[in-house]
């Protein structure tokens, strides 16, 4: 995904004609092209000009294919208006009424009869598809994510679980197996610890990021090897708000191919695409001699900040009182209940493979991205979603 | 800079560390489990038992203990002590030969080997001809004879094991000699059993499992005597004055011998008689049998076995004969050897006490007083006469209730000899114990008892039975200890063994006693708590029990479990001791998972798995019930599954019925076990080899809706700050398996009002950590970190009374993690997350104190904690920081691990059988093991009259001379053992001077 800034036609203005619709009635207004301003200031314009100051509204637009597609930030701001050719439609909706299925359809054009009154006369009530909703990327709320991709060996995922404040089950169970490494003295047989079974529409599956067969290496940062499968369990379990799994995936297909030379860590760089690696191939030996991997798997974050607060939140109600959450310093307590990983991502952006959600790879105009939301997340229910988006904006990270 | 402060400070850490703790699996309280061998050594008076699992362990007076194990894995099937030497030779069942001495070592002896060895045939023989079937420690001691399976008799000498083969007696010369109309002289079979003549040293007998007797003579390598016996020998004795031999039989007969002079002397071969003692029908095998001459008056005989076949094949006999009168013991478990004890010096007086190693417990038969009354065993008492079902550990026991405890127990004891033990081997060095430590158990059938743990010996004081309050299961006429007069064979019972239950809801699962007033509560398996005050006197009481219905109106319920216990309506004599005082029934009747008593307040607090309640024994009337159930918990409405209740009661009671009904299945569970253990043992291997059909964990968060939340596991009572930081108040304290911690407020009358008065629980907090991990203790800590005192013991001048000025702490210890909140305002202040690192979950949690070993005024307070994996940690107090960590126990010994106590310095116990607990330290300060000597008998010089003086100088020579002798091999295990010694010494000044 890149910025493939369309260059503007030879024929438009320096103004942009902005023609916006909310409910029965339009506004007609233009925007200057070159001085767009921030998404804020638009949002406000709108409401000024339809008079409806205190309405929370989704303002969408329809983009030179026809695809309804959302404005909520200054990136898919500005794409709108450097897109415009040289009409700007706008189309205004309450939030609480909006309607989220017609995004990225690619058919605004062809169907326009049907898509497009759609949105324009009021959805029916009564319609036979149930609405599948998808959030806006600011409202969601991360489930997972695959950290510390540039230390790691390229066959080793570090994939992290976010239970927290979700009613859906972790949803996985491993056991104990074997798997074969690469010594000096040949091939060995060691014990592990591999997932057995995903829970269909548990957070695990859902996340797609794990699978049956892939061997647990760390849990939270600390290595498995050497423990029973009821420790590495009650290690689960005591770490499950906040759940941090180093996997070898079993199938080592769809690992994170990175540009030779580029990462700083001691991986060989080697393509995992070979069918080599798939069965019984670890970073322990197998990257050879050029650049041996120390034994121990280096990470990232020092094991402090596995310290969340998010386990300081008991609940305690004092008689005749309200149930009040147990907090560690109440005077700064700024952070949201979501585990954050700010230290590492302020440091490295380029090690977390996800999408972000205050836009550094913008949805614009890519009906892509849209897509594998729509395909990989699972969103949390609105409501609680909107409470805390002020919070994530800036830290988490929600995965493809 | 800065970094080496702390560096500096983080050693001196270590260093305090250092004087605080150490790890100590100090010694084994109880009865050795499986026992498989038993040997006495009239000289040194030490008693020898080998266990199945290769242990062998040396017991002598009360103190004087030593244990060693072997490296193999085998069991000991002989154990022989050499004759004037404090030495012994065990057989394993792998055939090897183990040789073991005690040497002293820095004023105190310690058990070694020092020697092992395995016969080796000639080439190409089958190994049976070196299989060793009976061993014989020459009395010379410098030689061993060994019999094995192929009817040789090899002859090796001892210490250093070396093959004396030109002296060997092979079967081809014994047999060549063997008179020709002897039936059985084409297979002799095996050695089954080898004598010395007690007059002759140069004079043995060899019994071969044919029957045949052969008197070989060692300076003239032949026979001069052969006795043709026809039945299948069992076993042979000498006795003592050489003239005769008595040999057993598998068809339950005895034959006596006379010895003659030299072979073909037709008439003195003749056995003199024969007879079958429990005769006419088919009889079993009399295995051992013993004869020993009194000074006036007919001989005792003594023999084990040889009962009726069919109706009482299944019993565990030894009779004894002396004159007129005839007694068959009867043991509840199976016999494994016996031995007779001889009064005076150099054991050549009257037959004093018998000594029997049965499977389950050591009995000790006084045979000089009237109808031979057992005698008391200081140590080796068998813990799980009824199986343990929970502990209790109470130390620093003040001496007025000490005293009275015992003679309690006296009371309860009157039936047992007063004669002294009579295994008086070795001296023991330990100093008295710096307290009087107590060690509650309960049992399945009921009962507490109460044990002197101060020291080195377990010694039972006073035996509490709990089933005299309640109408059980039992009929009163259906008493298998009855006896019928003119019954024949003459049984008695003898022994405490009793494994099998009345009623399994009697079974005892939680004890608190109060040191300080003496009230003791128990619960039991049907809800039951007891409340019992400590009584010099008998008294009859009417016991009236209150019901309390935790669930409290919940609906949907079902109980699915046991019923309540009947109470007795009529009054009950109890005798001395503790007597029963109020008695609280459940509703439902679950298990009772939690107890506590407070003795100044007059409270106890108790909870299962629906709720938990306050008692005020006082008033006797409830002041709280809480139900904690989760309606949607199913599992624990239910109750245990009833189905599964039934089968085990019916099967429990089959099994009483088959025991009353003298059908032996006994012995034959005994091989059914051990052919269920050989295809155990095979399917394993074979599944070895097999990939493992994978078990799988499922990895889910805890929550509300698991089963069991609302199970009740620890309550406390704390005078403590829990509304506001001015005033404190009496609270009290439950966690649950949910993660969940009520606090209620207890408002209590002034003291004159405290009898009329009620007293009232208000709910003051709830903390549901978010983990919800089961929550396994709480603790109030002081302004000084500290915990708070046990109820009475400011008052008993005992404990500094807690800071009350400093803000209080309270310390919530949940499977995974050690949490500290500040009070009255519950704010999180420190933790210490134990699972999330090392995958381990906190079973046992209790708070000890820990003395230095170097400067006497130092200590602190520290909390014990025992995990899922075996490991213990000691955890700082207040800042909950990891100190110290061992492997203490094996995390696959599920049943250890429940079963561990702590006690307040520092020491721990858990069962590493079901008869015997390991004592483990932590403190350096705070250790507990024994501390003996044993000489070994002047047998060259007579005059055994020594000054102690002259005996540590003879037995240093002696040591030098054995140094010099032995092995190189000798001095390695000596270096070894050295360091650990010598810490060990100063560590026991050091406990001798505090």
């Amino acid at each position: 995904m890149n910025k493939n800034h369309r260059v503007p036609s030879s024929r438009s203005l320096s103004a942009v004609e902005v023609k916006s619709k909310f409910g029965a009635e339009f506004r007609r207004f233009s925007l200057d092209r070159s001085k767009p301003g921030r998404f804020d200031e638009f949002y406000g314009l709108l409401q000024h000009v339809h008079r409806i100051p205190n309405v929370e509204m989704l303002v969408c637009y329809a983009d030179v294919h026809g695809d309804l597609l959302p404005i909520n930030n200054d990136d898919n701001y500005h794409k709108a208006i450097s897109t415009a050719s040289p009409l700007l439609r706008l189309f205004l909706q309450r939030k609480e009424e909006a309607d989220y299925t017609t995004f990225g359809t690619d058919s605004l054009t062809r169907k326009k009869n049907t898509v497009l009154s759609a949105v324009l006369l009021r959805p029916d009530t009564n319609r036979k598809k149930p609405p599948v909703i998808i959030s806006l990327p600011k409202d969601f709320r991360p489930v997972s994510s695959i950290i510390d991709v540039d230390i790691l060996p390229e066959t080793h995922r570090r994939v992290r679980l976010y239970k927290h404040g979700q009613e859906k089950p972790l949803g996985f169970y491993i056991r104990d197996g074997s798997s074969v490494r690469v010594t000096p003295q040949g091939l060995e047989k060691v014990p592990g610890i591999f997932i057995s079974r995903m829970v269909p529409g548990g957070l695990a599956e859902s996340t797609g990021l794990l699978a049956v067969n892939d061997e647990v290496l760390e849990v939270n940062g600390i290595e498995v090897a050497g423990k029973s499968l009821d420790q590495v369990t009650d290690m689960m379990i005591a770490n499950s708000h906040n759940l941090i799994i180093t996997v070898k995936p079993a199938n080592q297909r769809n690992n994170v191919v990175r540009s030779r030379g580029g990462a700083a860590s001691g991986s060989s760089g080697r393509s995992s695409d070979s069918g080599a690696s798939y069965y019984g191939y670890t970073s322990h030996s197998a990257s050879g001699a050029a650049a041996p991997v120390p034994s121990h798997i280096i990470q990232n974050f020092p094991a402090g900040d596995l310290e969340s607060d998010e386990d300081d939140e008991d609940l305690v109600i004092e008689a005749g009182g309200e149930a009040e959450p147990i907090r560690r310093a109440p005077s700064n307590y700024s952070m949201p209940s979501v585990p954050l990983y700010q230290p590492h991502l302020d440091l490295r952006t380029t090690s977390t493979l996800s999408v972000n959600a205050n836009g550094t790879l913008p949805a614009s105009g890519s009906s892509g991205s849209l897509n594998n939301a729509l395909a990989a997340s699972t969103t949390p229910s609105p409501d609680r979603a909107m409470q805390r988006r002020n919070l994530e904006e800036d830290g988490t990270v929600i995965t493809l | 800079m800065k970094r080496l402060r702390r560096h500096g400070q983080e050693s001196q850490r270590e260093r305090i560390k250092q004087e605080l703790f150490q790890f100590n699996k100090a010694m084994e309280h109880g009865f050795p489990h499986q026992p498989s061998a038993l040997g006495y050594s009239a000289s040194l008076q030490l008693l020898a038992i080998g266990t199945r699992s290769g242990a062998i362990k040396l017991y002598g007076a009360p103190g004087v203990e030593f244990m060693g194990l072997h490296e193999e894995n085998a069991a000991v099937t002989q154990v022989h002590f050499l004759p004037h030497q404090a030495g012994l030779v065990t057989l394993l069942d792998d055939n090897s030969l183990h040789m073991w001495t005690l040497r002293a070592h820095k004023g105190q002896s310690e058990l070694l080997e020092i020697g092992r060895f395995t016969l080796t045939g000639p080439p190409g023989a089958s190994p049976s001809v070196t299989s060793v079937t009976a061993v014989l420690p020459h009395s010379s001691g410098e030689l061993l004879l060994l019999g094995t399976e192929g009817g040789h008799v090899f002859i090796v000498e001892v210490p250093g094991f070396r093959e004396l083969e030109e002296r060997n007696i092979s079967l081809d010369q014994v047999a060549n000699s063997v008179p020709e109309d002897y039936i059985g002289r084409r297979n002799l079979e095996h050695v089954e059993a080898l004598q010395e003549n007690p007059v002759n040293p140069d004079q043995i007998v060899i019994g071969y499992g044919r029957g045949l007797m052969v008197i070989w003579d060692l300076e003239k390598l032949c026979a001069t005597q052969h006795i043709p016996a026809t039945q299948q020998l069992e076993s042979v004795w000498w006795t003592d004055d050489g003239k005769y031999i008595l040999s057993s039989h598998s068809d339950g007969s005895y034959c006596r011998w006379m010895v003659g002079g030299e072979d073909g002397n037709e008439e003195e071969e003749e056995e003199e008689k024969s007879d079958i003692p429990y005769g006419h029908f088919p009889c079993k095998a009399i295995s051992k049998i013993v004869q020993l001459p009194t000074k006036e008056g007919p001989p005792f005989l003594l023999f084990s076995g040889g009962m009726p076949r069919a109706s009482y094949g299944d019993r565990h006999c030894i009779t004894v004969i002396h004159s007129k009168t005839h007694v068959a013991l009867d043991f509840t478990s199976r016999i494994i050897d016996f031995f007779v004890i001889k009064d005076g010096p150099r054991s050549a007086g009257e037959p004093s006490a018998l000594v029997v190693l049965v499977e389950e417990e050591l009995v000790i038969i006084d045979l000089q007083t009237e109808g031979w009354p057992v005698i008391q065993t200081p140590y080796l008492v068998p813990l799980h006469s009824s199986a343990i079902t929970c502990s209790h550990h109470v130390s620093a026991i003040p001496l007025k209730l000490w005293e009275r405890v015992i003679a309690a127990g006296d009371l309860q004891n009157t039936h047992y000899s007063k004669k002294p033990w009579p295994i008086t081997g070795g001296q023991n060095l330990a100093s008295d114990p710096p307290q009087r430590d107590l060690l509650l158990t309960g049992h399945e059938d009921g009962t507490v008892r109460f044990w002197d743990a101060s020291g080195v010996c377990l010694y039972p004081m006073y035996k509490l039975s709990t089933s005299a309050v309640f109408h059980t299961d039992t009929d009163p006429n259906d008493n298998m200890n009855q006896s019928t007069e003119g019954e024949w064979p003459p049984f008695r019972k003898v022994g405490c063994f009793d494994p099998y239950s009345d009623d399994p809801r009697l079974g005892i699962q939680k004890i608190h006693l109060c040191k300080y007033s003496g009230y003791l509560t128990v619960a039991g398996t049907a809800g039951q708590i007891l409340v019992l005050e400590l009584n010099d006197e008998a008294a009859e009481h009417t016991i009236e029990a209150k019901v309390v219905d935790l669930l409290q109106g919940q609906e949907g319920f079902r109980w699915k479990g046991h019923t309540r216990l009947d109470v007795r309506e009529d009054p009950v004599l109890f005798p001395p001791g503790f007597q029963p005082l109020a008695l609280v029934q459940c509703q439902p009747p679950a298990v009772v998972t939690a107890l506590t008593l407070h003795s100044e307040w007059k409270l106890v607090a108790f909870g299962t798995s629906h709720g938990f309640a306050v008692y005020d024994y006082q008033q006797k009337n409830n002041i709280l019930i809480k139900c904690t159930l989760n309606p949607s918990d199913q599992l624990a409405m239910e109750g245990p599954l009833s189905r599964v209740k039934s089968i085990k009661k019916s099967l429990r009671q089959s099994f009483r019925r088959i025991r009353r009904s003298r059908v032996s299945l006994r012995k034959h569970h005994v091989n059914n076990a051990a052919k269920l253990q050989d295809a155990n043992a095979r399917l394993e291997a074979e599944l070895a080899e097999m990939e493992l059909a994978p078990v799988q964990r499922k990895i889910e968060a805890r929550s509300s809706d698991d089963s069991f939340t609302g199970l009740v596991r620890t309550l406390y009572f704390a005078d403590t700050f829990l509304s506001d930081s001015s005033h404190n108040t009496p609270s009290l304290w439950a966690g649950t398996n949910g993660g969940c911690v009520f606090a209620y407020m207890l408002r209590l009358p002034s003291v004159e009002h405290r009898a009329d008065e009620p007293i009232t629980a208000q709910p003051a907090k709830e903390i549901q950590l978010m983990h919800r991990a089961p929550i396994v203790g709480i603790v109030v800590l002081d302004g000084h970190g500290a915990p708070l005192p046990e109820p009475l013991e400011v008052a008993h001048d005992l404990a500094r009374s807690p800071d009350m000025h400093g803000s209080h702490h309270l310390l919530v210890i949940s499977e995974e993690q050690f949490k500290v909140f500040t009070l009255p305002k519950v704010s999180a202040k420190m933790k210490l997350k134990l699972t999330a690192v090392d995958g381990s979950r906190v079973r046992r949690a209790g708070v000890a104190w820990f003395g230095s070993n170097r400067t006497e005024d130092y200590g602190e307070s520290g909390l014990m904690v025992l995990t899922n994996q075996g490991d213990v940690h000691v955890v700082s107090l207040p800042g909950v920081k990891l100190q110290v960590h061992y492997n203490c126990i094996r995390r696959e010994d599920v049943s250890g691990i429940a079963s561990c106590v702590f006690t307040k310095h520092g020491q721990g116990f858990y069962l590493i059988s079901p008869s015997e607990f390991e004592r483990f330290s932590l403190s350096t300060r705070n250790l507990v093991e024994p501390h003996c000597l044993v000489e070994a008998p002047q047998y060259s010089a007579p005059s055994t009259q020594h000054r102690p003086h002259a005996n540590k100088a003879s037995s240093a020579q002696r040591n030098a001379r054995h140094e010099s002798e032995d092995a190189e091999v000798l001095q390695e295990i000596q270096k070894s053992l050295e360091a650990d010694q010598m810490l060990f010494s100063e560590n026991n000044v050091k406990s001798a001077l505090a």
